[in-house]
């Protein structure tokens, strides 16, 4: 029997600690000082928006974990001494480990701004940050208006959470639209309709400079690298996050932006794997990147782990891509790739609604028809059936004339499916 | 309310004050109210007629009103901002009052009517009672009664409520198409019809009669005066009497089949119409533990239990063996002795392996137990049941179940339980329904592939307390005995994970489900193992 030690309990150290115990009898424990017991991270909006109280983000009861057997620590580690099959704790405790997952997730980026490290300034990962923006940003009194910086998918929760304490936010883009380096110009555009239709002062191509203090250290104000002063209380860093991996400098383990992982999720010291936020691939698979900082691919990459630690050795080999979001009103998912910009031989159909909440954009293959991928936008649809067409390698005609199929809608709502696949065909004969 | 909350185990800032669109409409509202209150203190309104036009148009207005200021300059989409800021909403100081306020009313309106107003041996009513008499004598012809009060105002609440519901869900169809047919059956078949055709056959006294109340909801259906007032209608009386009877073995478990308790429980019943109108505002409180899980089903499936025996102790103690009906003692005895046996080795022999191994006990359990009780009745013969007149242990569930339970504790208690705790802990009729959904039925909440992120919107929203998040999480199919179908889990999901349907029996229930994205091997070995 195997000590498994977890650094980490979100979603990747948690799922490979619940797969473990089904495999196997080893002893588990999971360590972590974010939290005592494991939330989801994904909910923390919804705690300060106060759709839910915090405890309503934790999965599992309480009792569950002594009763499958995994051993809480809320403690925090500051070195790993790998040869010795150790981890130190923060209390001066030592854990001794047989095989150790380190699942320690993310921080935001930062990008050496002057005074990043302000009373004020700070990104949404942790629990902690939670608590932090509580303080700094509790409601619109106190913080009369918040900035925030970086057009990605924490940067517009960040916004739409500002929102709801009717807090001004002023959300700065370095790019020509939202989230323009994954999204399709005309998606881009459509979500930042939407995100100003909430009142919130978007600025493309606009970046931040730096950040000036009051006297007490506190924030007070931003400078854009186009000069102008915009007075707020609050900076959100939300221009990407970045592996959390600083305290394994001298471990001996090997890292790069990341901790470096072969396809056995295990780095480069024997028995030591890292999963989840903090791992980067050496061979990325398919057109995946390196590191994913995703939910999903956490989920997954514990679930793969878990069978390798109980005698199964398995590779890292995840099936077609898929991800989600909201942004505001708007439910997003994807479904294979659809790239910015088409990839070269490709090209994408798009349909917009009336409306403007709803969208669909397909990624297709030129020269044989096949479908790459779909984007869609306030219309929800199958996982399990894309995940199908792109094993089958299904043609966009096929794909777009069975889209109705594909629905996972509400009963009684509105399916436009006729009217994209007239709109398909009507593109695709003026381009043949 | 100036205290700073620090009731979370992350801080809090102080409860959100109203808007002040929401204070006017509370006020037009309250002023509404304040007219019940003084007849209630038996001021004297001159022209009763004028004055409950004016508070039932107030108190509609002043909730139309509030749906607008908090919903009118918003987008569609969900709107649970500050939900557990609000007092009202997260058990708060006026949680508390306003569950006090309610739970009172529902003690003078059953069991001290005459504080009301209600007047006896042909007295004029007064007090509250009789501000609302001029509504009863324009649709009856006769003076109204506590019930009468009861359910106007009910149904002016599950209107009013309902275009805030719909207001608030605006960008879903599901819901505003369910809202309208709640608010539809509680106007139709709770208050206009059954009012109305009392007027009309004033003569020979048909019993105010909701079709859509089925027993055993409506405990008294089967209550000798019930059948005999019915019976003296003629051919009017005994089609309601087979419609109702008709309701319960044939109607309602070929809908549920069909669409799951959904049809019943979020699109018909009155008690259902309140909580998911007026008590919206509370679903998030029921309890989601599995401990309060194994409460209900004990719970319910006891009241259901007490429901048959009652009613089967009522009809046999006038049913006599003298020829008087149709149906002699005897035989009724004996053919429901059969049916419930017959019905109990059905279900164990089609359907044992879908039973948890507590529900099989209590199934044998409670199957003895009636059984027992059909015997001891077959011998003591018609007056009694040990020492217990049957009137006695109807007139017990009528005040233990119809009037504490489904009234003082389940709707008094909505700021404090949430707005389902007699549907999910006590109603006879959901316990029935229940089970069929759970065996018989082609209803399920599908889940979306991988995509669920655990955040557990769908776990706080759901009002009959399902942990919704366990089964999506692991990519199962959601299939309850509790739940309702009222599809809010669906409509509050961020990432388009649940879906309510009716499909194909086969595959509906997966428990060995994995969830998607990962290699299809190991997903096959997943589930293989599971």
């Amino acid at each position: 029997m195997d000590h498994i030690v977890i650094i980490g309990n979100g979603i990747a150290g948690v799922t490979a600690a619940r797969h473990i115990r089904k495999l196997s009898d080893n002893r588990i424990t999971i360590i972590s000082a974010e939290s005592e017991f494991f939330f989801s991270r994904t909910a923390l909006m919804y705690v300060y928006m106060r759709h839910m109280k915090f405890e309503h983000t934790q999965p599992y009861e309480n009792d569950f974990w002594a009763k499958n057997r995994i051993e809480l620590v809320h403690d925090y580690v500051h070195t790993v001494e790998t040869a010795a099959k150790k981890v130190h704790l923060n209390s001066g405790r030592d854990i001794v480990y047989d095989k150790l997952i380190l699942a320690t997730g993310s921080i935001p980026n930062k990008f050496g701004w002057p005074g990043q490290d302000l009373e004020g300034v700070q990104g949404l990962v942790s629990k902690q940050d939670l608590e932090q923006l509580e303080i700094t940003a509790p409601n619109n009194k106190v913080c009369k208006r918040a900035v925030i910086i970086g057009g990605g998918l924490i940067g517009v929760e960040l916004a739409e959470m500002m929102a709801s304490r009717q807090i001004p936010v002023t959300f700065l883009i370095r790019e020509k639209g939202f989230w323009s380096g994954v999204l399709p110009r005309s998606n881009a555009d459509l979500i930042s309709k939407h995100v100003r239709s909430h009142h919130i002062d978007l600025r493309e191509e606009e970046e931040m400079a730096e950040i000036i203090p009051d006297d007490s250290g506190n924030v007070k104000a931003i400078i854009t690298k186009n000069g102008e002063t915009i007075p707020c209380d609050f900076v959100g860093l939300c221009a990407g996050v970045t592996p959390q991996i600083s305290f394994l400098e001298n471990s001996g383990i090997e890292l790069q932006r990341g901790i470096l992982v072969d396809r056995y999720l295990e780095t480069s010291v024997k028995n030591v794997y890292a999963i989840g936020d903090c791992a980067q691939q050496r061979e990325p698979v398919g057109e995946r990147k390196p590191i994913e900082a995703v939910w999903y691919t956490g989920r997954m990459m514990g679930e793969v782990l878990a069978q390798t630690l109980c005698g199964n050795p398995t590779t890292w080999n995840p099936g077609h891509w898929f991800n989600s979001a909201k942004f505001f009103d708007i439910e997003y998912q994807t479904y294979g790739w659809v790239w910015s910009t088409p990839k070269e031989g490709h090209a994408h159909f798009n349909w917009e609604h009336e409306d403007g909440v709803r969208a669909v954009t397909v990624e297709y293959d030129i020269a044989t028809r096949k479908f790459i991928g779909i984007n869609t936008f306030g219309i929800r649809m199958k996982h399990e059936i894309f995940d199908q067409w792109l094993t089958e390698e299904k043609t966009v005609d096929e794909v777009m004339k069975n889209l109705k199929k594909a629905c996972f809608n509400p009963e009684f709502f509105d399916r436009p499916f006729k009217e994209i696949l007239k709109n398909f065909r009507s593109t695709q004969h003026a381009t043949a | 309310m100036s205290v700073y909350q620090r009731n979370m185990s992350l801080t809090g800032e102080p409860p959100k004050a109203l808007s002040k669109p929401e204070k006017i409409a509370s006020a037009i509202g309250m002023l509404g109210l304040f007219i019940l209150v003084l007849a209630f203190f038996n001021i004297h309104l001159p022209g009763a007629g004028y004055w409950l036009t004016a508070s039932l148009i107030l108190i509609f207005g002043g909730v139309i009103a509030f749906a607008k200021a908090q919903y009118g300059h918003k987008q569609g989409g969900i709107k649970n901002d500050g939900v557990w800021f609000k007092d009202l909403s997260s058990r708060g100081f006026w949680g508390w009052i306003l569950a006090i306020f309610l739970t009172s009313f529902y003690i003078v309106l059953y069991f001290f009517p005459a504080t009301l107003g209600q007047a006896s041996d042909g007295a004029a009513n007064s007090g509250l009672i009789g501000l609302f008499d001029p509504l009863s004598y324009l649709l009856k012809g006769k003076p109204a009664s506590q019930w009468f009060v009861y359910g106007t105002l009910y149904t002016v609440a599950i209107l009013s409520f309902g275009i805030k519901f719909i207001w608030k869900y605006r960008h879903n169809s599901y819901e505003v198409i369910r809202t309208g047919s709640v608010m539809f059956f509680q106007t139709a078949f709770a208050f206009f019809i059954p009012e109305i055709m009392a007027g009309l056959n004033a003569t020979k006294d048909l019993p105010y009669y909701d079709l859509k109340n089925v027993w055993p909801l409506n405990y008294y259906l089967f209550d000798q005066w019930n059948i005999d007032q019915l019976l003296a209608n003629g051919s009017l009386g005994l089609t309601m009497l087979l419609f109702g009877i008709a309701s319960i073995f044939v109607i309602t478990p070929i809908l549920t089949y069909k669409y799951g308790k959904r049809w019943y429980c979020s699109w018909v019943c009155g008690c259902g119409g309140l909580a998911e109108t007026a008590g919206d505002a509370f679903r998030q409180l029921s309890d989601k533990s599995t401990k309060a899980w194994n409460i209900e089903r004990w719970l319910i499936h006891t009241v259901l239990v007490f429901a048959v025996i009652s009613t089967v102790g009522v009809i046999h103690s006038y049913l006599g063996n003298d020829g008087t009906y149709w149906l002699t003692a005897t035989s009724f005895l004996i053919g429901t002795a059969v049916f419930l046996t017959v019905l109990f080795a059905l279900i164990w022999i089609f359907k044992r392996d879908e039973l948890q191994q507590d529900a099989k006990y209590g199934a044998i359990g409670f199957l003895m137990i009636i059984l027992a009780f059909i015997a001891i009745h077959f011998m003591a013969g018609t007056e009694s049941l040990f020492f217990f007149k049957h009137y006695t242990v109807r007139s017990t569930y009528g005040f233990l179940i119809g009037s504490i339970f489904s009234g003082v504790i389940g709707t008094g208690f909505y700021p404090i339980l949430g707005n389902r705790a007699w549907c999910r802990f006590g109603c006879p009729m959901a316990a029935i329904l229940g089970m069929q959904q759970r065996l018989f039925s082609k209803f399920r909440i599908t889940t979306n592939g991988g995509q669920c992120i655990s955040c557990g919107n769908c776990s706080t929203y759901c009002e009959m307390g399902i942990d919704v998040r366990s089964y999506a999480q692991k990519g199962e199919n959601i299939i309850r005995s509790s739940c309702v179908g009222c599809g809010i889990c669906s409509a509050v999901c961020p990432r388009g994970v649940l879906k309510l349907e009716n499909g194909p029996l086969e595959g509906r229930i997966n428990s060995e489900a994995v969830l998607l994205g990962q290699d299809p091997d190991l997903m096959e070995l997943l589930s293989s193992k599971k």
